[in-house]
């Protein structure tokens, strides 16, 4: 196992802002950060102002890191409520609040095995710089990305370039395949003999990528998108289920414990619930009575 | 000339009167990676309960102007593991710890007060009594003066006696000076105020709530007005209760509000996880402004607002706040 990255606040000025398809990218100043990063990390970004009213920080995954002026990060975004709505209106010389390199990065295998990198949407973003680290153990690097519509499919031309295959699909047929990441799985493990899976992307998405590697008995590992709050560990906001090595189940912080997990050992089917069988689950053995009102 | 920000808990003493709030920093691990944990007056733990505890489902919060719901549901592992793991981690680092204890029942937190009695690093009990009596069909104990009391009372009977046990009361009643009276009578050397008041919000494009468990306690800026009424009314009925007072706390300025209306300590939480260094900045700021106001002490700050009118200045010269223009009359001028 990796030894735990510490993490860093950063106020960092951002040096550009580009918009890929759908999506914004904005590229931070950000030296603490860059310097620490491993494939999977993801900040977490204050956002508003010095005024804000919104206090939860937004996490994002980090799509790049580059060595210029000491070291810069990059994220990519798409709108969704006030706070990334805030960040796309972030021009270069802001400066932005960054807590990073925050979770547990992608394992990389020991031998130079056949890798599938597998994105949904801007899930995307966090594989190339895994598609990086795995070449330079002399793995196999093969992409499958999808999204609703071609403009929602992130990183196809980076893909294709260091990718020995690429596939795409969209769900309106506008790129590649008709249909989703998981419908064409199946094909491309077999295509490039893939010995094992990374996924990234929305949980329905890493669900049918699971069962799919588990059908065909090859290791996946999954990075989760969960609502978080603060994003290191103290909020206790990001919780989902998950197996642990003595078959007890636990809920766990995506932020710390993951957001990458083995993705056999998440109950997709039980996330958003607490699982009857949860360690200190209501009615389980011993469960304490107190409860808080909130 | 700096500040004196000592500040005391009963007898016990701490270096400033900055803490964290229970629940907003786990158990100290991931806010030590940021600064050392000994630069602030106490970490206070989350609530510990006896058995391990899953918590609710998500989602679990929802951010709200200037604040947040949250409905965590008292996740954690237990007091075993707790003492195990997480105190003996705090005590070998002489991080000063108010560790948090939550019940269902009087016998509960009794039994909570037991295990700790004799473990080494605790500073100081604080009782959070926003949690609902089993026994009492689901009546939250900070609701509930006469039960509230019953908790105080069997925890600082069980718990060692040079450790403050301090009540931690909830802003959603009629009337926070009746309990925290009660709290008080029961034999809290301190309270805490306050806890998440009861919101709710609504997802407008799901059409649903937008917590899994429909309620949850709102904390942040929004609700520090709340905090502030409720450390005034306890402090102007019981002028000699050490008050931790908690809420909406995000800078010094806010610290220095609550300090006026008469706490001696004041937790932050929410704001930690907009700013990990929250803790270190309100104190720095909180400092910075005591100076600026010409104070020598904080312990002269406490409480200050409640000072009539036109009497303010005299903190400079008195000694010994808390003497009125009675004192005045008597004295040779
Ligand atoms: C580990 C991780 C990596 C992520 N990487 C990316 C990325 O690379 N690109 C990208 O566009 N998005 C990413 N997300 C999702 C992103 O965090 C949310 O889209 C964003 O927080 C929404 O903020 P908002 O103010 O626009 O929306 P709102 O819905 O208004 O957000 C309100 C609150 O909910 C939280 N929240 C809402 N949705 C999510 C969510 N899906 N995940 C986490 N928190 C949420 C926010 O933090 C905030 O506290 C990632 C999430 C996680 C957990
Ligand atoms: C995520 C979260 C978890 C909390 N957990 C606890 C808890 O375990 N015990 C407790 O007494 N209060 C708990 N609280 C309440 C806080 O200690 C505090 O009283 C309240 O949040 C108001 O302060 P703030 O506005 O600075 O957050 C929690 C608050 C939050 C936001
Ligand atoms: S986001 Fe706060 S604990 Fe994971």
């Amino acid at each position: 196992m990796e030894t735990p990255v510490t993490p860093v606040q950063v106020t960092g000025t951002v040096l550009t802002t580009r918009r890929v398809e759908a999506y914004h990218a904005l590229t931070v100043v950000a030296p603490g950060i860059a310097e620490r990063f491993r494939p999977g990390h993801f900040v977490a970004v204050a956002v508003g102002g010095p005024q804000t009213s919104m206090l939860t920080r937004r996490a994002f995954s980090v799509h790049d890191v580059k060595p210029d002026y000491g070291g810069t990060v990059e994220f990519v975004f798409t709108v969704r409520g006030p706070g990334t709505s805030w960040l796309a209106g972030r021009r270069a010389r802001d400066t932005l609040d960054l807590v990073g390199p925050l979770g547990r990065p992608f394992p990389l295998p020991r031998d130079p095995v056949s890798c599938l990198l597998v994105g949904g949407e801007y899930g995307s973003a966090t594989l190339f710089g895994l598609a990086d680290a795995l070449q330079q153990r002399d793995c196999r690097v093969d992409f499958l990305l999808g999204g609703a519509s071609e403009d929602r499919v992130f990183g196809a031309l980076r893909a294709r370039r260091m990718g020995v295959t690429t596939t795409l699909t969209t769900e309106d047929g506008s790129l590649g395949l008709r249909g989703t990441v998981t419908d064409a799985l199946p094909g491309v493990i077999t295509d490039t003999r893939a010995d094992v899976v990374y996924a990234c992307g929305p949980m329905d998405m890493l669900r049918g990528v699971t069962a799919v590697s588990v059908e065909f008995d090859i290791p996946v590992q999954v990075a989760v998108e969960e609502a978080m709050a603060c994003g290191f560990g103290m909020c206790m906001t990001c919780v989902l289920p998950v197996i642990g090595d003595d078959g007890v189940t636990r809920m766990v912080r995506a932020c710390v414990e993951g957001p990458v997990f083995r993705g056999e050992r998440v109950r997709f089917d039980d996330v958003g619930t607490i699982p009857f069988d949860a360690l200190g689950a209501p009615g389980a053995p011993g469960h304490s009575g107190a409860r808080h009102v909130s | 000339m700096s500040v004196d920000m000592r500040t005391y808990l009963a007898h016990v003493e701490l270096i400033n009167p900055i803490t964290t709030a229970a629940g907003c920093a786990s158990s100290g691990k991931e806010l030590a990676q940021f600064f050392d944990l000994n630069r602030i007056g106490a970490l206070a733990t989350h609530s510990i309960t006896m058995a391990p505890r899953a918590g609710r489902p998500t989602p679990r919060v929802a951010e709200t102007p200037s604040g947040m719901l949250n409905a965590i549901g008292l996740q954690g592992p237990g007091i075993e593991a707790f003492l195990e793991r997480d105190l003996p981690w705090l005590s070998q680092r002489s991080v000063r710890t108010i560790v948090s204890i939550a019940g269902g029942t009087v016998n509960e937190y009794g039994t909570l007060a037991r295990r700790l009695a004799d473990a080494p690093g605790v500073t100081a009990v604080e009782v959070n009594l926003a949690c609902p009596n089993i026994e009492d069909r689901g009546r939250v104990f900070a609701r509930d003066g006469a039960a509230s009391a019953e908790v105080i009372s069997s925890v600082r009977a069980l718990m060692r006696y040079d450790v403050p046990v301090v009540a931690k009361l909830s802003p959603d009643v009629a009337d926070i000076v009746a309990i925290a009276r009660a709290c008080v009578d029961g034999g809290a050397d301190a309270l805490s105020m306050i806890n998440t008041p009861l919101g709710m919000s609504i997802d407008t494009e799901t059409l649903r709530p937008s917590l899994a468990a429909v309620t949850g306690g709102l904390s942040g800026p929004a609700v520090r007005p709340l905090a502030v009424r409720c450390v005034w009314q306890v402090h102007a009925a019981l002028p000699g209760v050490p008050i931790i007072g908690v809420g909406g706390v995000l800078t010094g300025r806010d610290a220095f509000e609550l300090v006026l209306a008469g706490a001696c300590a004041v937790g932050v939480g929410t704001a930690l996880f907009h700013d990990p260094y929250a803790c270190l900045r309100v104190l720095r700021e909180l400092e910075e402004l005591l100076q600026a106001r010409g104070f020598q002490r904080l312990a002269d700050a406490v409480g200050l607002a409640h000072r009539p009118p036109g009497s303010v200045s005299r903190h400079r010269t008195d000694p010994a706040p808390g003497q009125g223009a009675s004192n005045m009359e008597e004295s040779p001028l």
